[in-house]
Order: structure tokens, then C-alpha cells, then sequence
């Protein structure tokens, strides 16, 4: 019993060890493919404009819509605790802050890692169960530069994109819900905003999800070459994908919120 | 009991040997001792059942797996040693035609056969456009260059890969099974096709398979395995005059001894 326990912990760490190898090695030449070999190479524009698209364009309405939501739902819960002590105009720096700093950058890289990572998940790993990541291997073509580069930078290009407008929109409906049922007015509510909100939260957010957009591909990507076998291995490894990139999202979120609690 | 071969060819002439291979799956040992050698326009046919370690023979000597020992010698040089950037230059001069077609489902066949050229070549796209039509005319696909594989047959992909393997005008080229689960005519199709490029391109050409009728039409040579082991190399003649019990069986297409035990299993029907 005793061995048979140490065997399958010894098995697992095995395993994990392999994974994290495996992993190093996906980062290290991702890292290469993305910095000096695209100098040297230069980037498949076609692939970046498709994944940009993807990874962007499409996400827009979603990310929009909980964004608003969102909002909505901070100004509410703001002006419940605000409306006892008759601060209501306090609700502008609550909503803008909380989105600015952590809600926009979080919520928006959860919805991407739902939508964009699963789907660079199922793609490489439906790639792999049909012999054509051997293909590309075989035709001469790196599969890194092939596959990962477009979507790693697509993604580091369209997810700082997709917080601002989660930003914005999220501010945006905080100001509606002040403005129609919390009896606050427009133009207090834009001048309140305007003074909670410094530069640095926008930025501070930005570069959040600029660390998300790393852990998003990274993650789904490394999951998609880990299928083997069939079509039930694809669907194992993109819900992982999605369970990872979410968990590290948000311990990543932590450290980072963490860190700049201590240095201001 | 191992048939030796009978060379009429001169080993130093050989465009691929694969000297004592040895090739493990974690602790499992698949193939043990594999040597063969190809030579320039011949076809040669691996034959074997399932399992015994084909596809593994033919993913190591395309540089997909590394060996435990043993050596793939590819115009003399040992592609089991080579690093990513030196093997390109082999890659760009061997095509593969995988088991499953390995098409590109998100492009056209048109994109999936002109790929290589314009990811290896300066070519500019007028002259790209015609080599890679040329290509599809040849395996009789004209017609078809704006599909996407999804819309095509399942031995339609397989033309369209061949297509796509030989568009860089290899000097080897790589079959998977190439008539596993087509209809004996399109499988005859694809057997005259083979044929055709062996003539006309002087390729080398490697077929795995073991589908027998197409073997008998297309071998040059035959190399039959069982577990991981080379038990046969010679030409259709001799294999069809072989006695070694195991070639038999299979070209006689007999049952593994005791599969399934009617005789038993009735008697115990007829008691009970
Ligand atoms: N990725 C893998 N991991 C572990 N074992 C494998 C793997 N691929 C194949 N094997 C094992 O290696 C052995 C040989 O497999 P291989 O695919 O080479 O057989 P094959 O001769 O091509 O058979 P078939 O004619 O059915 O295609 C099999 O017993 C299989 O279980
Ligand atoms: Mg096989």
C-alpha cells in the first residue's frame, strides 16, 4: 500500500518535472521566435492580422457587455454602503478605481482565456492529433514561428486593447446607473472620476494584462502540444488550459496587487 | 531464420540506411535492430502487422523521434545527430505523405500545396501559383484548388497530400499507409500515381503499409518486419517463394494460431 502510494507520487513528480521541462523549453524558444527571430525572419503579417482578429476583434462585444454589467453592478453595491453615510458622489472613485486597477484587467483576461485560449488549446491540439504538427515539422517549418508567434504577440497586442475598452465601458455604466437611478449628476460624476483615476492605475492595469496575455498563450498553447491520442485528450487539455490560465491569472493578479500595496 | 538480403545494388550508392536501429517508447522497446537500406529510384515497401512498429520506423527516419541507438544515414549524413538547422536542408529534399493526409484544415488545397514554396523559396507568387497548379493537375485534383480539405473526400485529401509532399521536387519521398481506407479502385489510383513519380522524378520512394495487392504492384524491394525485427528483405519474387513461417502466414493472410477458439467454444455449447 505504502509503495504503491510512493510509486504513484513518484509517478506524478515525474510527470510534473517532464510538463515543466517541456514548458521551459515552449518559453524559451517562443521568447527567441518572438524577439530576435522575428528580426531575423521576419513575422507572418497574414497569421498576426488572423489571430489579432480573433483574439481582438471578436472579443469586443462580450468583454463589452460584462464589462457594463459589471460596472452596473459595482455602482449599485457602492451606493448601498455610500447612501448611509451620504456620500453618494463617492461612488465615481469606488467604480473607476476598482475597474481601473483590478476589474477590467481581470475580468477581461478571464473572458480571453475562456474564448482564445481554449481555442489555441483545441486548434494546436486538433493540429496534433491529425499528424499535421509532424507535417509542419517535416515540410521544414518550425512550429513555434509557425503557430505560437502569431497568437503570442496577437495577444500581446489585443489584450491591453480589450482592458482599455473594459475600462471605459465599465466607467461608463457606473456613470448610468449614477446618473439614472442614484440621482447623481453626469458632469459631478465625470469630474469625480476624472479625480480618482490617475494615470498610473490605467497603466499599472495595462501592464497586468500584458503578464495575462503571456500566461493566457503560454498556457494554452503548451496544453495544445500536450494532447496525445484522440479527440478526448483535446477536450481534457482545453478545459485544463482554461482551469490553469484562469488560476494563474488571478495568483498572478494577487502578486501583483500585493506588491504595489507594499510600494505605495 | 533472418533472409539475407540479396543486393544487386551497391551499398555506397544507397540514398537512405538505417544502420541497427533502436527505438524505445518510455521502457518499451518497439523497434530492435532495424537495418535496411534504400536506393535512388526504387520503391520500397515496408510491410508488417499492425503494431510492430512502422509508423515508428518511419517517424525516426524523418527525424520526429530520436533513436536510442543505431544510426539513419541520409546521403551520408547521420540524421539522428543533426540539430534542427542542419536538418532543414534534408527536409526540404524529402516529402511525406502522413497517414491521416495531414492536410491544413484552416487553408485551401491551393494553400496547403504552394506552403513550402513560399515559406522556402523567393519565388514570387505568379510562379508559385503555377508550380503548385502543375502539382494538383498531376494527382488529378485541377478543379479542386479553392477547397478546403473539410470539403474533399478522404481519398481526394490523400491526393492533395501527395500534391502537397512532392511540391518541392523531393529526391525521397514518404508513404503512411497511403490506401488504409480507400476503395480498391481509388487505392489503384494511388498505386498508378506512385508509379508515375517514381518514373517520371526518379524519387526514391518509401511505402508503409500492408495492404497486399498494392505491394505486389508497386514493390521494388520489400522489407517485412515483426515485432521490431527485420525478418524479410528481398524482391516480390522471393517473397512469394519465401518459407519463413511468419511471411507465409502473412502473404497467405492466415490467422494468429488460436485467435479465437470456435472449435472450443462450440463443443462447450454443445455440453452446456
Ligand atoms: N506515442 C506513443 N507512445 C507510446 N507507445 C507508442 C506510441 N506510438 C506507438 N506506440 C507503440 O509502438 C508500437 C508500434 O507502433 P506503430 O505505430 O509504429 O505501429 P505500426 O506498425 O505503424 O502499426 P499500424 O500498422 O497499425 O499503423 C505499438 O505497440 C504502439 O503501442
Ligand atoms: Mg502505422
Amino acid at each position: 500500500m505504502v509503495r504503491y502510494l510512493l510509486g504513484y507520487i513518484g509517478r506524478q513528480a515525474g510527470r510534473a518535472v517532464a510538463n515543466l521541462h517541456q514548458a521551459a523549453r515552449l518559453i524559451n524558444q517562443t521568447a527567441y521566435w518572438v524577439t530576435i527571430g522575428s528580426f531575423k525572419k521576419g513575422v507572418r503579417v497574414g497569421s498576426l492580422i488572423h489571430e489579432m482578429t480573433a483574439v481582438g476583434f471578436n472579443s469586443i462585444p462580450i468583454v463589452a457587455v460584462i464589462a457594463f454589467c459589471i460596472g452596473m453592478i459595482l455602482a449599485l453595491q457602492a451606493a448601498y454602503q455610500l447612501r448611509r453615510i451620504g456620500a453618494m458622489v463617492y461612488v465615481a472613485d469606488l467604480v473607476c478605481l476598482s475597474i481601473a486597477r483590478e476589474l477590467g484587467p481581470m475580468l477581461t483576461a478571464i473572458i480571453v482565456a475562456g474564448r482564445s485560449g481554449a481555442a489555441f488549446t483545441a486548434e494546436i491540439g486538433s493540429m496534433k492529433v491529425a499528424e499535421e504538427i509532424d507535417a509542419l515539422v517535416t515540410m521544414g517549418l518550425n512550429p513555434i514561428k509557425f503557430l505560437v508567434v502569431p497568437k503570442f504577440m496577437a495577444m500581446l497586442l489585443m489584450l491591453p486593447c480589450l482592458t482599455l475598452l473594459a475600462d471605459l465601458t465599465g466607467m461608463v455604466a457606473g456613470g448610468v446607473i449614477g446618473v439614472a437611478s442614484l440621482g447623481l449628476d453626469a458632469g459631478v460624476y465625470y469630474q469625480q472620476a476624472l479625480r480618482a483615476v490617475a494615470m498610473k492605475d490605467i497603466i499599472g492595469g495595462l501592464v497586468k494584462s500584458l503578464s495575462f496575455a503571456c500566461i493566457i498563450t503560454l498556457v494554452g498553447v503548451h496544453q495544445g502540444f500536450l494532447v496525445e491520442g484522440g479527440a478526448t485528450s483535446v477536450g481534457e487539455r482545453t478545459t485544463s488550459s482554461v482551469v490553469t490560465s484562469i488560476f494563474l491569472i488571478i495568483l498572478a493578479d494577487c502578486f501583483f496587487t500585493t506588491l504595489s500595496y507594499i510600494f505605495t | 531464420m533472418t533472409h539475407l538480403p540479396n543486393h544487386n545494388h551497391d551499398p555506397s550508392i544507397a540514398t537512405i540506411e538505417v544502420k541497427n536501429l533502436v527505438v524505445h517508447y518510455g521502457p518499451r522497446k518497439i523497434l530492435d535492430g532495424v537495418s535496411l537500406r534504400v536506393f535512388p529510384a526504387e520503391i520500397l515497401v515496408v510491410l508488417g502487422g499492425s503494431g510492430c512498429g512502422k509508423s515508428t520506423l518511419l517517424r525516426t527516419m524523418l527525424g520526429l523521434l530520436r533513436p536510442t541507438s543505431g544510426q539513419v544515414l541520409i546521403k551520408s549524413k547521420d540524421i539522428t545527430r543533426l540539430n534542427e538547422d542542419e536538418l532543414l536542408e534534408i527536409r526540404l529534399r524529402t516529402g511525406v505523405l502522413f497517414q491521416s493526409a495531414a492536410l491544413f484544415n484552416s487553408m485551401t488545397i491551393e494553400e496547403n500545396v504552394s506552403l513550402p514554396l513560399r515559406e522556402h523559396t523567393a519565388l514570387n507568387d505568379a510562379t508559385i501559383k503555377i508550380m503548385s497548379r502543375i502539382k494538383i493537375g498531376l494527382v488529378g485534383l485541377s478543379g479542386y484548388e479553392d477547397f478546403l480539405p473539410s470539403q474533399l473526400s478522404g481519398g481526394m485529401k490523400k491526393r492533395a497530400g501527395l500534391a502537397r509532399a512532392i511540391s518541392m521536387d523531393p529526391e525521397v519521398l514518404f508513404f503512411d499507409e497511403p490506401s488504409a481506407g480507400l476503395d480498391p479502385i481509388t487505392a489503384a489510383g494511388l498505386d498508378d500515381l506512385i508509379l508515375k513519380l517514381k518514373k517520371t522524378f526518379k524519387m526514391s520512394i518509401i511505402v508503409v503499409t500492408h495492404e497486399l495487392p498494392s505491394v505486389f504492384k508497386i514493390a521494388d524491394r520489400i522489407v517485412m518486419m515483426d515485432k521490431g525485427l527485420v525478418i524479410f528483405d528481398g524482391t516480390t519474387e522471393e517473397i512469394k517463394a519465401s518459407s519463413i513461417p511468419r511471411v507465409r502466414q502473412f502473404i497467405e493472410r492466415e490467422p494468429e494460431g488460436d485467435a479465437c477458439q470456435t472449435g472450443q467454444f462450440l463443443e462447450a455449447l454443445n455440453c452446456g
